[in-house]
């Protein structure tokens, strides 16, 4: 298991080189940060100096030899735009990025979970045939448009929930959470739920084929002749054997939701990650793209690896080994 | 409700009232479409930057909402001979700590403004070539190398910094709010990045009063998002209406519209250099003489675009159609320039004397993310031209892309373009900011022309703009600058379209006396019960 892990880690060291060198040469192919940043009024020598000032006069694989050695001592660079280290700034919006992402997780589960099992149970109650098809909607509808539309329905006609930003938040161990006061739980709801609307879905399908095909199982039928209640039944039996792909998935949609939560977080104006790296695209504040990517890769390294130890830990049958050629 | 203020000084009285009945607690959330990079003002020279220092700093000169100068830090300025400007500083005024402001505090300023680390456009375009010397401590004299008539104009652009707590100051010191401290209406309370900014007026400042106790500044930079959260009550104002939308807010009771006409003016600037431009080309494809240097085929461009027709149906009627490069009111413009009338017959002769009478071929290159609308008035003016026989193609992208390829994307970092949609602000308030940046023939070594993308060149022009950037004199300079201006465009130097018109929205009975600087401050947003 160790010559697992330390195999697995430094296959992980190739995959962040190969990515820091995709992604810097991918974003310096692409436009030109001193367009985004010199007041039109800048005469053509202050522009030069800018250039030289951001280091952009030098050839790129230069910039890229420069980026890797301050890299490889801890230093991401210093955002263009906001002159702070790229890192400090990412690691600033982390907490309500992750905050939206867990919630939003614990929705799928709590939402997603019932109505499935619900629908695996029922298959062929109108109730059910209604939960599939508005999972169908769930999946097919573009994200901005639904947030548009909650903003629409909750925020403006009815008035109960609030349509933008991060509202109050308190200090848990250094960390700033909004999902502890009434006003922060308020306005973390909309984007949170908009965030989950697509694992909900998928959470719905899974368990609902989880929950038809444990159904006719031989155990459940032993369980049933023996007498037990169906409440134990469904929440014992049933549910412990469809949890397994439903972990799994959403272990793995996890990263996507804290990486890529960036439409969600523009509509909502909320102050997370997503919405650094979507302002950080449009204005080509380089360093800030790059490190985000990197941080972003080592996270999915970390997630995977952690999937792949819990999975031997669950599953007695996994073994964690070297497949020998 | 709608407020519009197209001309100087319509509304300017019913705002200066509603100031002078500011007192009590009142707060205001406001959504704004960007955010300001940072809180040190001398940081970045950008629009949202220098909007938010205006409130917690004052510079020496303030820009009233038409541009025009008016006493900030100095109560009075002039010029004792050409190379010195004399500057008496306002007494009795005091840094939000409470220490005296005086003389020290402009010199310190003068030296850190240019000077701040890793600022990726700096405050030192205006600072550049000139000394300033403490006379008392309410009196400073500013030294130049050569003439410089538009001191007044330059020590408008950035604020004052206290030296007590500036000095040694780094820009994150100022994003804290240790820095901060500043003379201006509002002191700083708190910078949550991608969050929110908070305001508290400054009850000992050396003006009148605003109206709001505390203002919350939230980014909102999706459009409809913004809007809804004005429509839902979560903030009272907004910046940046999208013109789609005006139609519905008017006849919104609770809503309040405050509209003005901004100093950018969006025109067509042509490859005046190339006799082979490389997105101009025959009927079918083949080489032409570049037919955009004949001036007739310019002035033909200008005739067949129906201004009026893109005012009313791609802007939603917001906007005004222009004729020169800054709107009526502003200094240096011309009397005598009208908007080119709409002309499809008169067009057609022209290109039939300029030898191209079945037109040619063309490209508009344009942004798409950076001018209310831009994509679409490419499109529109490349149906125009298409229907007087200039077959024209639209290619748009995005401004992270596009200023660069437009600047510097051809060869040894000519302008790659033949024929593109741009706009300018005059961040100086007066016509020389575009004459010098837009008109003047390109000249690197002596700052001329940063922004000519068409090259453009003539010698008549720069003579007079030079003439016009050494004269002290108000009267005569402006004379030489809508002089100037005139020899420009009746040359086709560019082709004017329109000049933007910014909209501003609050809650019901909070309006905003509109800034043609495009600023959003919030001393002027008011009530009007």
């Amino acid at each position: 298991m160790s010559v697992f892990i330390i195999r697995r880690l430094m296959q992980s060291l190739v995959v962040v080189f190969v990515m820091s060198l995709l992604v810097f040469f991918g974003v310096n192919v692409v436009g030109d940060p001193v367009d985004m940043l010199i007041n039109p009024e800048m005469s053509q020598a202050d522009i030069e100096a800018t250039i030289r000032a951001l280091g952009l006069d030098r050839p790129v694989h230069e910039q890229y030899w420069h980026f890797l050695t301050n890299a490889l001592a801890g230093d991401l660079g210093k955002s263009f735009i906001f002159g702070e280290p790229a890192l400090k700034l990412i690691l600033q919006r982390m907490p309500a990025t992750l905050e939206l992402a867990f919630v939003s997780l614990l929705m799928s589960v709590v939402i997603g979970l019932p109505l499935g099992v619900y629908a695996g149970l029922n298959p062929e109650s109108r109730v059910s045939r209604t939960i599939m098809a508005g999972s169908i909607l769930g999946f097919s509808l573009p994200t901005f448009w639904v947030g548009l539309m909650l903003i629409m329905i909750f925020a403006v006609v009815l008035g109960w929930l609030p349509s933008t930003g991060r509202g109050d938040t308190v200090q848990v161990l250094g960390v700033s959470v909004s999902f502890l006061t009434f006003n922060g739980l308020s306005h973390l709801l909309l984007p949170a739920f908009n965030l989950a609307l697509t694992n909900i879905s998928l959470v719905i399908r899974l368990s609902r084929a989880g929950t038809r095909e444990v159904v006719h199982q031989d155990y459940v039928k032993f369980a049933r002749a023996k007498g037990l209640s169906s409440n134990r039944i469904v929440f014992v039996h049933v549910m412990k054997n469809i949890m397994i792909p439903v972990v799994t998935v959403l272990g793995l949609e996890f990263g996507g939701l804290i990486a890529f939560s960036v439409v969600t977080e523009t509509i909502f104006a909320w102050p997370g990650m997503g919405k650094l790296l979507i302002d950080s695209v449009q204005n080509l504040d380089r360093p800030v793209i790059v490190a985000y990517l990197l941080i972003i890769v080592l996270f999915f390294i970390v997630i995977n690896l952690v999937v792949d130890l819990l999975y031997s830990l669950l599953d007695p049958r996994v073994r964690l080994q070297d497949v020998k050629a | 409700m709608l407020i519009r203020r197209f001309a100087a000084g319509a509304l300017l009285a019913a705002a200066t009232l509603a100031f002078s009945a500011a007192a009590g607690a009142k707060e205001l959330t406001v959504g704004l479409a960007s955010e300001p990079t940072s809180i040190d003002p001398h940081y970045h020279n950008l629009t949202p930057n220098n909007s938010l220092a205006r409130h917690i700093f004052n510079p020496l000169i303030r820009m009233d909402a038409n541009q025009g100068l008016v006493p900030g830090l100095a109560t009075s300025w002039t010029a004792v001979d050409d190379l010195t400007w004399e500057f008496k500083l306002r007494e009795g005024v005091t840094w939000h700590d409470g220490s005296p402001f005086t003389a020290d505090d402009v010199v310190f300023t003068f030296e850190r403004a240019p000077n701040v680390p890793n600022s990726p456009s700096s405050f030192g375009i205006y600072i550049k070539g000139k000394t300033v010397e403490k006379i008392d401590d309410h009196t400073v004299h500013i030294k130049t190398e050569a003439p410089t008539p538009l001191m007044p104009n330059d020590v408008s652009t950035f604020s004052i910094v206290s030296k007590k707590h500036g000095e040694g100051a780094s820009t994150e010191d100022y994003n804290a709010g240790a820095a901060a401290i500043g003379t201006g209406a509002y002191r700083f309370v708190e910078w949550v990045p991608g969050d929110r900014v908070v305001l508290e007026r400054n009850e000992d400042f050396w003006g009148d009063q605003p109206e709001w106790s505390r203002i919350t500044i939230k980014p909102i930079q999706s459009d409809p998002a913004r809007l809804a959260a004005l429509l839902a009550g979560d903030v009272d104002f907004i910046e940046g209406v999208p013109t789609t939308d005006i139609a519905t807010l008017e006849r919104n009771e609770d809503i309040t519209l405050s509209q003005g006409i901004s100093n950018r003016v969006i025109y067509l600037h042509l490859d005046h250099f190339r006799d082979d431009s490389p997105f101009v080309t025959a009927n079918g494809g083949g080489d032409i003489v570049n037919p955009l240097r004949d001036v007739r085929v310019r002035q033909a461009i200008s005739k067949a675009i129906n201004r009026d027709a893109i005012v009313e149906r791609v802007m939603e009627g917001v906007a005004i159609p222009a004729g020169q490069l800054l709107p009526e009111g502003f200094f240096g413009v011309s009397p005598n320039l009208e908007p080119m009338a709409y002309d499809p017959e008169g067009a057609k002769t022209l290109l039939a004397e300029a030898g191209v009478p079945d037109g040619f071929e063309l490209t508009i290159h344009g942004p798409n993310d950076r001018y209310i609308n831009d994509a679409q008035i490419a499109e529109a003016i490349a149906q125009m031209l298409t229907r007087v026989g200039i077959k024209t193609t639209v290619e748009t992208m995005p401004r992270s892309v596009y200023f660069r390829r437009a600047s510097r994307g051809g060869p040894d970092g000519s302008p790659e373009f033949s024929f593109i949609l741009v706009g300018w602000g005059a961040g100086t308030g007066e016509a020389s900011s575009p004459l010098k940046s837009l008109i003047h023939t390109y000249d690197a070594d002596r700052g001329y022309g940063a922004s000519n993308r068409g090259r453009y060149s003539n010698p008549e022009a720069d003579a007079l703009i030079e003439e016009a950037l050494a004269t002290i004199d108000d009267a005569k300079r402006q004379d030489l600058l809508a002089e100037a201006t005139e020899v420009a465009i009746n040359d086709g130097a560019i082709i004017p379209l329109h000049y933007q018109v910014n909209t501003w929205a609050g809650r019901e009975g909070i309006a905003y006396n509109a800034r043609t600087d495009e600023y959003t401050l919030f001393t002027e947003v008011y009530s009007v019960e």
